[in-house]
């Protein structure tokens, strides 16, 4: 087997606190191909912010790496020296956050920091760098570049941000980025824009991209795959159809169930019971049995590993050879579950 | 009360807004304007808008961020008073009423805003913050009866009674709004403002809270205006549906027919954002453009430099919004000169499919 881009081998991140310590994304495995986009979804809190976080190195202390194995191309870059991350992180690795202005400074023109971090990369001249900004700003759509590009941050409105973020991510060509919740701060008419053009833009450079965000939609029409995290852990891994249309754990069949959509004349949406635990109190065994409707005694003691379900990984006892009632007993029973019965599951 | 007053009364819906105006002035300082010889500046966020919501039913409102969506809401709840036009409940003009004439109204009428935190005072307890207007409005005075009413109203939205001698700080997201719908309920209002009250929350908590605000609505019978820019949720939650673009409604309808027969540019523009859940391949529009500067918004029809049907007329003339057969009512040149082609709206299925 080639080896993966990014791979991501039982990651454990931690925060020391007065109270002890809390782990936040509790050992999870994954990898990325070159060229795919992975997407991360979750409930806030649910860890998909440190996992990005991690893999670039840029966790805020006191959080930590507390265990596993971080590797790009095959090379561990999560012991690194910090000088020599920051260099893999410009070149190699590019960010794109929720909030534009937390990646641009506000004291220099757009045009500066593009030309700089081009200039810092590779060894271009004043006047090619400039023209490889303005030949950017044109990709990522931006009106009038040969103007704007002199222009400041503050004089863009969000979503020029945005593109002028992308065109700093892409500016190098990495093999990989990191967009953390890059359109949750922007309106659905300009979050359709920043979508379109970073799916084209990676298809075009081959860039891989972990697409971190709470929305579900926006995973529809980006990954690849995708992964479902939960309390710091990854409830199901797979193809992103095979995700969404025959979601396989009894979590991420809830959370599919409660997103409203238009043409899906529901009198009420599918809704899953509680909420997710709070680091300091993580159940025992599977994180999610005290919500689950088809919780049995081995899920209140033991942690469920993913397990390979056809073409995704689930964790969760249900497809336990030895445990559950067979595969196809598993997806059938999950696929069954109906407003109703979780409002039961709710009122009991 | 005259006669007509009492007809009016059974016959009026519960809400009714004419021509609804709120204008800002944006405009720098007298000195500097004087000095630098600027004109003044007036923001129309709210520029003249009609729409009705008989008893019981939800209003959805719809539209970009800026729009006016927020500023409609504090309308009607009398925090701004308009500049101009007239918000009539049950058919009575509130608008522009003085707070003592207000006060008996504003019982009535409550609001649930989207930050369920910044909207509740952390340093009350729980059972201080929803018995505040059952206080303010003097509607219960022995103080064990007062006790008894606000566990009631916890349980009403599924949390504990005992939840109540908590600070709002211990609660999650999801249960601090439903700790601010209580707190509405309290005063018995059979109307509710909510200003994207599930916007900052997980899919999962919203699903609750949509499920919880409709099982109350079919309970108590109130009567919703229920803002969001999630046209999903829209969708789910209303019986007709506004869409806004720079502070007029360009278009409304029964939220079906909106959703299967958009009539306006902008709205199929803002259906063709819809994330394609199902996975059904759907071609979708390129979406170009931003919404403009509200202070100085393009003139004729405000959205003609973003509309590819926009002519000269739509450059020169504002729009009038035009009743439809189908209880539609468009603002839109295109539409009533009959030039607009039909479609692309969204396929929506004639059975649900469920996901799963
Ligand atoms: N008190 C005010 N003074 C001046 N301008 C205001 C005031 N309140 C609102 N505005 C302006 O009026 C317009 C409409 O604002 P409003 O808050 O109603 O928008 P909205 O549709 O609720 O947007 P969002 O989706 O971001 O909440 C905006 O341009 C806003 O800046
Ligand atoms: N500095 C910190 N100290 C303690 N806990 C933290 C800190 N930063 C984040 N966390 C916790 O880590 C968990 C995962 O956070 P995050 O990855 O940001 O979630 P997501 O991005 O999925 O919303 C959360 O429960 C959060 O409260
Ligand atoms: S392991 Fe058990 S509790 Fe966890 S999701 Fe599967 S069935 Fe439910
Ligand atoms: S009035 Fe003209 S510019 Fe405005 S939406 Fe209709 S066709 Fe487009
Ligand atoms: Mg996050
Ligand atoms: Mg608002």
């Amino acid at each position: 087997m080639a080896t993966p881009l990014l791979e991501v081998r039982n990651l454990v991140v931690q925060f020391p606190t007065r109270r002890g310590t809390l782990t936040a994304v509790d050992d999870i495995s994954f990898h990325i191909d070159e060229g795919e986009v992975l997407g991360v979804v979750g409930e806030s809190g649910a860890g998909k912010s440190m996992t990005g976080a991690a893999v670039i190195g840029l966790l805020e202390p006191p959080g930590r790496i507390a265990g596993g194995q971080v590797l790009l191309q095959g090379r561990r870059i999560d012991n690194l020296p910090y000088e020599q991350m920051r260099r893999i992180r410009g070149k190699e690795i590019g960010a794109i956050f929720q909030d534009p202005l937390t990646s641009l400074n506000p004291l220099y023109s757009v045009g500066r920091q593009l030309v700089e971090t081009i200039q810092t990369h590779t060894d271009m001249s004043p006047t090619q760098a400039r023209a490889r900004t303005i030949e950017l700003l044109t990709e990522v759509g931006i009106p009038a570049p040969e103007r704007r590009v002199d222009q400041y941050p503050h004089q863009f409105s969000g979503g020029m941000r945005q593109r002028v973020v992308i065109a700093l991510a892409l500016c190098v060509n990495p093999r990989l980025i990191i967009a953390d919740e890059p359109t949750t701060a922007l309106d659905v008419s300009i979050q359709a824009q920043i979508i379109a053009l970073l799916k084209r833009l990676c298809r075009e450079h081959g860039t891989a991209v972990m697409l971190v965000t709470h929305d579900m939609g926006v995973i529809a029409e980006t990954a690849d795959r995708v992964a479902v995290m939960y309390a710091g852990r990854i409830a199901e891994i797979g193809p992103v159809r095979e995700v969404i249309k025959n979601a396989k754990h009894p979590y991420t069949h809830g959370l599919m169930g409660s997103i409203p959509a238009v043409g899906h004349d529901a009198e009420r949406l599918e809704q899953i019971p509680g909420s997710m635990p709070r680091l300091t109190d993580i159940p025992q065994g599977c994180a999610f049995n005290p919500r689950c409707p088809h919780v049995f005694d081995r899920c209140r003691q033991d942690r469920p590993d993913l397990i390979p379900v056809e073409d995704s990984r689930v964790s969760c006892w249900l497809y336990d050879r030895a445990s559950g009632p067979g595969i196809e007993v598993a997806k059938a029973r999950v696929a069954s579950t109906h407003a109703d019965d979780l409002q039961e599951a709710a009122d009991v | 009360m005259s006669e007509a007053a009492v007809v009016s009364r059974f016959d009026a819906p519960m809400l009714r807004a004419q021509g609804l105006k709120r204008y800002f002035d944006v405009s720098a300082p007298w000195l500097n304007r004087i000095i630098e010889g600027q004109p003044r500046q007036i923001l129309k966020a709210v520029d003249g808008i009609d729409f009705e919501i008989p008893r019981g039913e939800t209003f959805g409102l719809v539209g970009e961020s800026g729009c006016g969506k927020s500023t409609v809401a504090r309308l009607i709840v009398g925090l701004h008073a308009p500049s101009a036009g007239s918000i009539e409940l049950e058919g009575r003009d509130i608008a522009g009423l003085s707070r003592t004439q207000m006060a008996p109204i504003r019982q009535r009428l409550q609001m649930i805003f989207q930050d369920p935190y910044a909207s509740l005072n952390p340093r009350w307890r729980v059972r201080d913050i929803v018995a505040e207007p059952i206080r303010a409005f003097k509607l219960l005075d022995d103080p064990a009866a007062i006790e008894r009413r606000v566990g009631a109203l916890l349980e009403q939205v599924k949390l504990n009674p005992k939840d109540g001698e908590k600070y709002p700080h211990e609660f999650s997201g999801g249960q601090r709004q439903r700790i601010s719908i209580a707190r509405a309920l309290a005063s018995e209002p059979e109307f509710l403002v909510c200003d994207e009250p599930t916007s900052a929350l997980d899919v999962s908590v919203q699903a609750q809270i949509l499920n919880l605000m409709k099982d109350l609505q079919r309970q108590l019978g109130l009567t919703y205006l229920f803002i969001s820019h999630n046209l999903a949720v829209v969708y789910h939650i209303s019986d007709r549906v506004g869409v806004m673009y720079l502070g007029k409604l360009v278009e409304q309808a029964p939220a079906k027919t909106l959703f299967t027969t958009p009539r306006h540019p902008y709205t199929r523009l803002l259906l063709d954002t819809i994330p394609d859940l199902d996975m059904t391949g759907r071609a979708r529009g390129p979406v170009a453009g931003e919404v403009p500067n509200p202070i100085t918004p393009p003139p004729g029809c405000t959205f003609h430099p973003r509309c590819p049907f926009a002519t000269d007329r739509c450059r020169a003339e504002i729009p009038r919004p035009l009743p439809l057969d189908d209880g539609a009512v468009v603002a839109c040149h295109g539409v009533e000169e009959g030039r607009i082609p039909a479609g692309p709206s969204l396929a929506v299925p004639e059975k649900p499919e469920r996901l799963g």
